[in-house]
């Protein structure tokens, strides 16, 4: 052990840290909760179990001290992130599989905590939509969801049918509006969709606007506790409104506004806790911005003309392969070599 | 009037444990303790070249008397502390981490304590040269902690005189009070003290900036302001918040000024001086008293926690005894806890850089808790006071990838420890920041051993290569020069008429050298031996090449 300068040290930790990340979600939960059922609250189980036990397995493999890493809620935070981004029906092995490839894959094999080029809960997101696109889009109806029994059948029941399926789920605002838009030779607009489909609710999708208010509320909270800076919240949701509100200004009958965009899907979640993780994106401030306006961007572009409803995830990973780059560009200048110093003088 | 501060990215707020050392006032050490057995006075004080031993064993000493000659100019002089015998000058532990020796004048005090002839320095009459000659000779060197030599500093710069001369009793250190007493019970001396400066380095203001938690301080140095009548001086509270005192930074809040690395801050006009130093200068100049003794801060895991004037050479721990050192002590840190190091024994000398004894413990400084990865979270970089990005050069210099270390500044990294003391991973960040530097230097000593053995073995190469073919041209010079001569023989042999002709030429030669000038003739004698040194010399030179 170093015994050198400084001698003592601000009580902070890589646990306090994660445990406040985790703290910051319950509100966006407690919104999925109440307009979803309690089934997303077994999927955090789920996923908590896997995420832990996966990370334990690894660093008992990897000879690392296993108790200190899997204490520092780093797994924990990874696992809500993925039970979150999946329907919350889904089969329970998918949310196992999903985690276990979070963390042992994108995670652990590029050498663990600090380590990783890819945000863990998006990288799974990724190939988990694109191994099982079906399942996992079939998110439940806001308010009249199944009951927990119900849902519990779904999660652990095995088998499911159309039938049972049909009833207790709803295609997404942001897929609905796609399937619409984007249908051959379509006359749909946008006013016409959102008029005539329940999923829409008051300013973005049907529950899931109050569910993004809860991100918004913890993410904010994040911000005041200085565990996330302000650079890529605001860039992010600054770009995505922009995008949408300039394409909805120029085309208001094919492209969505700004709001939809920012209370449907998982841009709240994207901005506050996807894109806002350190060891995968860019870190200066400059950076921050470039970094998650990109995401925002192509996030846009994929909803408004790709084939998935949503484009968080891919966006994500996008930028994250940029970061080191965008970081290189954008090194603040340091003490005294600053051109306005010399100016100064 | 309110000033118009500047202010500096990062920085921390540690809790500053300041108050504990300010209840007693300084105490002068040795009219409180029985006189130490030895006094063990370094050599090596300051920043620069290593001053010279200038007594023996067994000599006697005044106090105040030049025991170390400064070694060249970027190097101080160092005095005896109190009169009596030298005992030895050897090798002796050295306040600092590493725990090597080094040479000391080790003193045994007669008792008398008695001082060497003490004049006022008539530094208003003296040319600038010779003021900065006292001022090393009196042995001055910063005594906020760097112990930069300061006859250096006593310097307008080029452009022939200082915009703002920085005072700095900033003090943002936890723990150390040592400015903080001293401009409380000695303003006048510092106020002074400031007003040398500012005549001898024609500074336009001098701003004396100290943090605002010392408002007994600020209050005393304001009043010494307004009773000395001292003009251009200005006393300005600033935010405490380390490391308000690092020069850079002070200068930087003080005047918006930013002085890159490796720039001198007298480019840009300004000049920053530790209020103890300028007290110092003071003392030398005005009252002809060379730099013995300073105050010093004890503090820490210890019953009575005070400032005293110590000798430098007096063991720490003869100093910490007086405090009352708590039983659980587990180490002795010189300086303050976030740049300060551990010391190797309680065994070595207060020199002139111990500002602060911090005596430490378990309780007080626990260890840290176990290193984890870095996670980017980039709090280093929100900290950080030289706007680095310290998480990129961590990673660089655990990669041991120097270079890239070097292009995210490195050398701007001032130690400070404020990424450390905010990481969440709890990495020892600064230890890294300090290997790098220590590995990059020693790869540009190596760098330049290995340059000037590879210089020398080309010019070698490139000698014995010239001299080859000098050897060769000669022996082809008399191969023909003989063959000349056979022809020559041959061609006489065959043509005798001729031989009439070759002599009539020949003495014609002889005629036309005779009357050309010859220069080594009718030489006085200064010029002969003139020309004979110069020959010994060359003779010398060829030798060595010889040898090389």
């Amino acid at each position: 052990m170093l015994d050198n300068s400084p001698y003592f040290r601000q009580p902070a930790s890589v646990r306090s840290v994660m445990l406040r990340v985790l703290l910051a979600l319950l509100p966006g939960i407690a919104a999925y909760v109440w307009f979803f059922g309690a089934a997303i609250l077994v999927q955090i189980a789920l996923a908590s179990v896997a995420a832990l036990a996966g990370e334990a397995a690894v660093l008992a493999l990897r000879d690392k001290p296993v108790w200190l890493f899997v204490s520092d809620g780093s797994a924990l935070v990874t696992a809500w992130l993925v039970a979150l981004s999946l329907p919350p029906i889904t089969p329970w092995w998918m949310v196992v599989v999903a985690t276990l490839i979070a963390i042992v894959v994108v995670k652990h094999l590029y050498g663990g905590l600090g380590q990783n080029p890819f945000n863990p809960a998006m990288a799974a997101f990724c190939i988990m939509i694109v191994a099982y696109p079906q399942l996992m889009s079939q998110w439940p109806a806001a308010g009249h969801h199944a009951s927990f029994a119900a849902q519990w059948q779904l999660i652990f029941g095995g088998a499911r049918t159309l039938v049972e399926l049909d009833a207790v789920t709803m295609a997404t605002a942001l897929d609905t509006l796609r399937t619409a838009l984007h249908a051959a030779e379509s006359k749909a607009t946008v006013a016409g969709v959102l008029g005539s489909q329940p999923t829409f609710g008051t300013f973005g999708g049907r529950g899931w606007e109050w569910v993004a208010a809860g991100y918004l509320l913890g993410g904010l909270w994040l911000i005041q506790q200085r565990i996330i800076t302000w650079h890529i919240p605001v860039a992010f949701v600054a770009t995505l409104a922009l995008a949408a509100g300039l394409a909805n200004f120029i085309a208001p009958d094919r492209h969505a506004g700004a709001m939809l965009h920012l209370f449907a899907g998982g841009a709240m979640l994207g901005a506050f806790f996807i894109a806002t993780d350190p060891v995968s994106g860019a870190t200066t401030p400059r950076g921050k911005l470039v970094y998650a306006a990109g995401i925002a961007l192509i996030t846009w572009i994929i909803r408004a003309f790709g084939a998935y409803p949503d484009g968080i995830a891919f966006a994500t990973l996008l930028m994250n392969i940029c970061a080191p780059l965008i970081d290189l560009y954008t090194q603040p200048p340091v003490f005294g070599h600053k051109t306005d110093a010399a100016a100064r003088t | 009037m309110l000033r118009k501060l500047f202010n500096f990215n990062g920085g921390v707020k540690p809790a500053y444990h300041k108050e504990a050392s300010t209840t007693q006032p300084i105490a002068d050490f040795h009219a409180v303790a029985p006189m130490p057995a030895e006094f063990v006075i370094p050599l090596h004080q300051s920043i620069g070249g290593m001053p010279h031993p200038l007594v023996t064993a067994g000599e006697t000493v005044k106090k105040g008397q030049l025991i170390g000659g400064p070694d060249g100019y970027v190097s101080s002089a160092v005095h005896a502390s109190t009169s009596g015998r030298v005992k030895a000058v050897e090798m002796r532990l050295m306040p600092h981490t590493s725990g090597l020796s080094a040479l000391c004048v080790v003193i045994e005090p007669d008792g008398r304590d008695e001082w060497i002839e003490r004049a006022p320095v008539p530094w208003h009459s003296m040319a600038p040269d010779e003021v900065r000659d006292a001022v090393r000779d009196a042995g001055l060197v910063g005594l906020g902690g760097a112990v930069f030599p300061s006859h250096l500093k006593v310097n307008p710069g080029r452009k022939g005189k200082l915009d703002t001369l920085v005072i700095n009793g900033a003090e943002c250190e936890p723990f150390i009070t040592c400015d903080d007493m001293q401009m409380r019970e000695r303003p006048d001396a510092i106020v002074r003290g400031a007003a040398i400066m500012r005549d001898l380095t024609l500074a336009g203001q001098v701003l004396i900036g100290i943090e605002d938690n010392k408002p007994e301080a600020i209050a005393a140095m304001q009043a010494a302001v307004s009773a000395t009548g001292a003009a251009r001086i200005e006393i300005v509270a600033i935010p405490t918040r380390y490391p308000a005192g690092g020069a850079k930074q002070l200068i930087r809040v003080l005047t918006g000024i930013e002085v890159p690395h490796g720039k001198r801050s007298t480019d840009y006009g300004v000049q920053c001086f530790n209020t103890g130093t300028i007290y110092g200068i003071y003392e030398a100049l005005e009252l002809g008293q060379p730099l013995i003794s300073r105050i010093v801060t004890v503090a820490g895991n210890v019953e009575r926690p005070r400032n005293f004037e110590v000798r430098f050479g007096t063991p720490m721990q003869d100093v910490i005894a007086q405090c009352g050192p708590k039983p659980d002590t587990d180490r002795i840190i010189m300086g303050g806890p976030m740049m300060g190091y551990a010391m190797p024994s309680a065994d070595v000398p207060v020199v002139k850089a111990t500002n602060c004894i911090l005596v430490g413990s378990q309780a007080l400084f626990p260890p840290p808790p176990p290193e984890m990865p870095c996670i980017r979270c980039g709090e280093c970089a929100k900290a950080c006071p030289a706007d680095l990005q310290p998480f990129e050069m961590y990673w660089f210099a655990r990669a041991k990838i120097f270079g890239k270390a070097q292009e995210y500044h490195l050398f701007d990294c001032i130690e400070c420890g404020c990424c450390a003391y905010v990481c969440p991973s709890r990495i020892p960040l600064v230890d890294y920041y300090r290997f790098a530097k220590s590995e990059i230097w020693a790869r540009e000593n190596e760098k330049s051993a290995a340059d000037e053995a590879r210089e020398r073995y080309e010019f070698r190469m490139a000698r014995e290569e010239r001299e080859k073919q000098e050897r060769a041209a000669k022996l082809a010079a008399k191969a023909a020069e003989t063959k000349a001569k056979q022809a020559a023989a041959a061609a006489a042999a065959a043509a005798p008429v001729d031989k009439l002709a070759l002599i009539a030429a020949a003495q014609e030669r002889a005629r036309q050298q005779a009357a050309a000038p010859q220069n080594t003739g009718n030489l006085t004698p200064e010029q002969q031996a003139q020309v004979a040194a110069a020959e010994a010399r060359r003779a010398q030179a060829l030798q060595n090449e010889g040898t090389d």
